[in-house]
């Protein structure tokens, strides 16, 4: 199945885009996802940790991804 | 008697209705005027405010600029989360939670916060509260530019 998923911040300059559809096997939880990304977007390793949001709100490793889920990966986080 | 009635009603639920948060990204300049009156209350014996400002240097390097970008609705999820939040923590009256987004210059506000409480420690600790967690969980990101280039804050932390 085909994930629309979100990049920000630094992320962005890493794969070159903000928005990108990646295709994922049935039942891919969220330790899977960032494995395809690992293998995908290898400057992402440039990068110590980042957090992984489905649909707005963050998501845990073991957390299956279903048909029609927006994926975002936010690097760590610097408002205020 | 039907009409009296109907007004008690429309009143009981306005009150009800009263909104404890306000809870804003924009790419206009921060309205600090607009947090205090959001959070002002009769009931309250004052209002603590915190305003974040661009500094012209980090780690003794000048600083030209700051870019904030966010991804918005999550960003607003978050920040009326810290809010709600703010609200059970601490015996607080109403919280305003405003952050802009876009190209800020040196000593422009990205960030306010306004708490108003009965009595003023239950309003700095919300307001200290809010912006530590903000910096921790909100999906917003600023990148430093300088006058030989730019940096993406807090990257590799």
């Amino acid at each position: 199945m085909n994930i629309k998923t979100l990049f920000f911040g630094i992320t962005t300059d890493y794969v070159g885009a903000s928005e990108l559809h990646i295709d994922v096997e049935e039942n891919t939880s969220i330790k899977d996802f960032k494995s395809v990304l690992k293998q995908k977007f290898t400057q992402l390793e440039n990068i110590n940790t980042y957090a992984i949001a489905v649909n707005e709100e963050y998501a845990t490793d073991g957390l299956i991804l279903k048909i029609g889920d927006v994926v975002a990966v936010i690097p760590p986080v610097s408002g205020g | 008697m039907f009409s009296y009635f109907c007004l008690s009603v429309a009143l009981v639920s306005e009150s009800h209705k009263m909104q404890r948060t306000s809870i804003k990204i924009t790419s206009d300049k921060l309205d600090l005027q607009a947090c205090y009156n959001f959070v002002e209350d009769d009931s309250c014996g004052g209002i603590s405010a915190f305003i974040g400002t661009v500094r012209n240097d980090t780690q003794g390097k000048e600083v030209t600029q700051l870019d904030f970008s966010t991804y918005k609705p999550m960003a607003i999820k978050e920040m009326q989360k810290i809010a709600e939040l703010a609200l059970s923590k601490f015996d607080i009256k109403k919280i305003a939670i405003h952050h802009a987004e876009g190209m800020l210059q040196i000593g422009a506000i990205p960030v306010i916060i306004t708490a108003s409480a009965k009595h003023r420690k239950a309003a700095f600790l919300a307001c200290e509260f809010a912006i530590d967690t903000l910096k921790e969980t909100v999906p917003i990101w600023k990148k430093e530019h300088f006058s030989d280039g730019e940096i993406w804050v807090n990257a590799h932390p």
